[in-house]
């Protein structure tokens, strides 16, 4: 254990960081708050409108529809990602040459840009020129990304899936390593079913790991932009239009600075609050 | 006796199953990076017919092209340096001592990795345009550090809470001065989880895309934003975007074989 | 309960063993008897963890068998074997109450829950557990959890063996002889077969009434604290019993009495010292059965340590370096100090074994 000992000076060390974070982040922010309390008729004139556009955000049904399709995309690829990674990494090798190959050929979506990841599954999705356009619809099952909002939405999760489960994998697989054999040795003659030792060993020992996959794997979600913008472009329809393809459209395509200030708050708000309630609720749970 | 052993292969098979899963986009993308554009459009087909190098042909001989590569690798490797190094001693501070606000300034740390970048699209625009860093290099380096610092913080923080506080003191009890002790002997010590730290800045930076477009337009433009351009404007040339994003999974993929032995540990943040 | 028997039982953690070196565990038969309480000591790397992961089931022998009460287990998984363990770090499972983790074997067997209740009660009543059974397992104290392990094991009334794998380690100093007291109790009670791991002479000696010593993968003694003490098979138990250890010379032999320095010694093991020839011959004595006398060997005192109630007196006969023990209120000798060997407890020992008792040896 690490004792801390009280010392003012620390905050030396911090300088630089502080610098860089607070150079970036509260310049910004204190930006955005500022536009997000004005009305402007252009040439740089502004007028207090107080709480005026926070007030048409909260009110407006387009706010109300990508918040609700944000919702139900983070949780649906929440749902689908922590069980599979946990799977995979359970099933995975914990020595040999095994381990090497799959980490590194797993970890290899994590490190394509965002925007390759989009255009990737684009080709791969098209009905006329992608593998899998064509394969699903030679089994009979009509599938076209660009026309159907269903098949857009489906394939975002797929992709979504596909580009991130390996960071739960690894988190997982990392947890897992971790726990000491003797664990499975006392389980085996406690004569415990694989579930038990799952049940009683592996999960509570991948508690840690797993809320920091959750908690970014949610985080991510949430802000995701890149990839279905490239990949739908938002659409069909508002389908994909998930929160931040519709804040940079407000902001840089409508050019509407207070509501999109206003909704930028009320985004990070939001995943403030959802994140600590998260982190809370789950180590709560563990220390019960 | 043949049946039991086949039901106990069963769960090596998923980890299998899914490593195909991932390989087969990537396989698409670089089969169809070797046809050209035409083959792509007409005929479909498993594997190139007319096998071609002519896309990346294409991009290693136009400078618009390769210069994409080389603006991204420098922005990403100036955030690397300035987010591990800034992070060091931030990192050190919060292992090692407690001081008024340490647990508030933290989680305010991390709140900035939760900030979406398109919330801060817009003013990092007008913020960098203001002071004249608008389209280079170090534009890009710095507002990345808006999510890789507090991320390295976190990590580095993991592994120096593993090293005992006793090497410290003791190197203080022999004379040496603290920056002495911090470079000689400290960040040896942490030497890998700084790697980590590195693989995971470098990971961050190399893949964002939002922030790199909205703050560059031709001098430090990225490569991913080269291909969004070329998508939309020279018609769709799926060939050449099939080449450059084949040839974006490059840089990655020899960061993942040079790390692969300490990609387990390095997500476990040193503090499983 | 069950005897444990080891058939010509090897193990090598490599695929293809190949020399002597590449064995963890040497060629051995061993015979653990029913309700025994056995140690198994020595130094780290024996391949005393081995051979009790050979008993669990844990790790399968390269060759030979293991049988409980003559019949052949090698073959079944720990589960099926039907014994407990006690490991160096406590196991508990975490998210569990005290109670469900010590209802968790039986739950797992299917044994019925009114039993489990009464079993869990009663096991939880003799360990002082009692008032801890709603609690969380994962808040305990390193002796509390150890408790519980061991708990685990109790529960069960088909267990053939506990077996314990150095499971004092990480308790706080205080609590050690507290724990062990109370396993020297609850053996007593329930006088089942238990196999105890430990490089720990004290904890060996006084807890087993059976002790195996072991040394690069073999056998070195099997007896009683007493057999270990007044009659070490080898030089190693010799050394590595008793404190210090006992005092080990190069000697020759004469007519049936080992020769030092010119001396001629009166030995234990005399008649298989006639027989011998004069080769790597070593002379054994424990610093407790040398003692100062007025018509012995004249010898230099060279240094004297006081380690409470008694005193370590090192000496050289000639050239040759041994330890005497003097107890505390016996006078040391002030000028021409002289020393004499207790016949009974001087040993002859060649290539490092017992003379005489090395006929199954190398």
């Amino acid at each position: 254990m690490i004792d801390r000992k009280p010392n003012p000076k620390a905050w030396l060390l911090l300088l630089p960081m502080l610098a860089l974070v607070a150079f970036n982040a509260v310049l910004p922010l204190m930006t955005v708050v500022n536009y997000s309390v004005q009305e402007t008729f252009g040439d740089n004139v502004f007028f207090w409108s107080g709480v005026e556009w926070f007030r048409q955000v909260l009110l407006s049904d387009r706010f109300h529809q990508s918040l609700l399709r944000q919702i139900i995309f983070s949780a649906a690829i929440l749902a689908i990602e922590i069980p599979l990674g946990v799977l995979i990494a359970i099933t995975m090798p914990r020595r040999g040459i095994g381990v090497a190959f799959c980490l590194v050929l797993m970890a290899l979506p994590l490190l394509i840009p965002w925007n390759v990841v989009g255009a990737m599954w684009n080709i791969l999705a098209l009905p006329d020129i992608g593998l899998l356009g064509r394969a699903v619809n030679g089994l009979g099952v009509s599938y076209n990304f660009t026309q159907q909002p269903l098949a857009a939405w489906i394939t975002c999760v797929v992709m979504d899936v596909w580009h991130w489960t390996s960071l739960v994998v690894l988190l997982s697989y990392a947890g897992l390593c971790a726990i000491p054999q003797p664990y499975y040795q006392a389980a085996k003659i406690d004569g415990a079913s694989r579930w038990a030792v799952f049940r009683y060993i592996e999960l509570p020992k991948m508690k840690h790991v797993l809320t920091i996959a959750i908690l970014l794997r949610f985080m991510d979600s949430f802000m995701i932009y890149t990839e279905p913008f490239v990949l739908t472009g938002g659409g069909p329809g508002n389908t994909t239009t998930f929160l931040s393809i519709d804040l940079v459209k407000i902001a840089l395509g409508q050019f509407d600075l207070g509501t999109a200030a206003a909704m930028s708050l009320i985004y990070f708000l939001i995943i403030l609050l959802l994140c600590w309630v998260f982190y809370t609720v789950i180590t709560r749970k563990g220390q019960q | 006796m043949k049946t039991a052993m086949k039901v106990a292969n069963l769960p090596r098979l998923v980890p299998l199953l899914y490593i195909v899963f991932l390989l087969i986009p990537i396989y698409w993308l670089v089969n169809m990076s070797f046809k050209s554009t035409n083959e792509i459009l007409g005929a479909f087909s498993l594997w190139p017919q007319e096998f071609t190098l002519d896309n990346y042909r294409k991009i290693f001989t136009d400078p618009t092209w390769y210069n994409g590569y080389l603006n991204s690798l420098a922005y990403v490797a100036i955030n690397t340096v300035l987010s591990v190094s800034a992070a060091l001693p931030a990192a050190y501070a919060f292992s090692r001592y407690r001081f008024l606000g340490d647990k508030h300034l933290f989680f305010w740390l991390l709140t900035n990795r939760m900030a979406p970048p398109a919330v801060f699209a817009l003013p990092f625009f007008q913020l960098y345009s203001s002071i004249g860093l608008f389209d280079t290099h170090i534009a890009v380096a710095l507002a990345h550090c808006l999510f890789n610092i507090p991320l390295a913080v976190w990590i580095l923080e993991g592994f120096m809470s593993g090293v005992p506080q006793e090497i410290d003191e003791t190197a203080f009890i022999d004379g040496h001065s603290f920056p002495r002790f911090f470079v000689r002997i400290f960040i040896p010590i942490i030497a890998s989880g700084i790697g980590v730290a590195a693989f995971f800045c470098f990971m961050f930076s190399w893949v964002e895309l939002l922030l790199a477009k909205t703050l560059t337009s031709v001098e430090a433009k990225p490569i991913a934003a080269t291909m969004t351009r070329t998508a939309s404007t020279a018609g769709y040339e799926l060939g050449l975007l099939a080449a450059a994003g084949t040839l974006t999974i490059i840089p990655g993929a020899l960061v993942i074989y040079f790390v692969r032995n300490y990609i387990a540990k390095g997500f476990a943040l040193g503090r499983v | 309960m069950a005897e444990i028997q080891f058939d010509n039982l090897a193990h090598s953690y490599i695929k293809a063993p190949d020399g002597a070196d590449d064995w963890a565990l040497k060629p051995l038969d061993q015979r653990w008897e029913d309700g025994g309480a056995h140690a198994l000591l020595g130094p780290s790397g024996c391949g005393k963890s081995t051979l009790l992961n050979i008993i669990s089931g844990l790790v399968a022998p390269t060759t030979g068998r293991v049988l409980f009460d003559d019949e052949d287990v090698t073959a079944l998984r720990p589960e099926q074997r039907n014994i407990a363990q006690v490991f160096q770090f406590p196991v508990v499972y975490d998210t569990m109450t005290v109670h469900q983790n010590l209802a968790f074997p039986m739950r797992n067997r299917g044994v019925a829950e009114t039993d489990v209740q009464r079993r869990v009660g009663e096991i939880a009543d003799i360990l002082g557990l009692t008032s801890d059974l709603n609690r969380r397992a994962a808040g305990l104290t390193a002796d509390a959890k150890q408790k519980i392990s061991l708990g685990r094991g109790l529960v069960r009334d088909d267990v053939n063996a506990m077996l314990f794998d150095e499971p004092l380690t990480v308790i706080d100093p205080h609590l050690k002889w507290k724990l062990r007291s109370n396993l020297k109790l609850l053996h007593q009670r329930f006088d089942f077969t238990m196999i105890y791991v430990t490089h720990d002479q004290t904890e060996a000696l006084t807890f087993a009434d059976n002790i195996v010593v072991m040394n690069e993968g073999r056998v070195a003694q099997v007896g009683t604290p007493a057999e270990l003490f007044e009659r070490p098979r080898h030089t190693f138990v010799g050394h590595f019993i008793g404190s210090p250890g006992m005092n080990i010379v190069p000697c020759g032999i004469d007519n049936g009495c080992a020769v030092i320095a010119g001396r001629r010694i009166a030995i234990a093991n005399a008649n298989a010292a006639l027989h011998r020839g004069g080769r790597n011959m070593e002379l054994g004595v424990r610093p407790e059965h040398i003692r100062f006398c007025d018509d012995g060997i004249p010898v230099t005192v060279k240094r004297v340590d006081d380690v409470g109630r008694s005193r370590i007196v090192e000496i050289t006969l000639a050239d040759v370096r041994l330890k005497v023990f003097v107890l505390g209120n016996d006078a040391l000798p002030d000028a021409n100090p002289r020393i004499a060997f207790d016949p009974a407890y001087t040993h002859l020992y060649q290539n490092g074994w017992l003379a005489g008792e090395d006929a199954a040896h190398d």
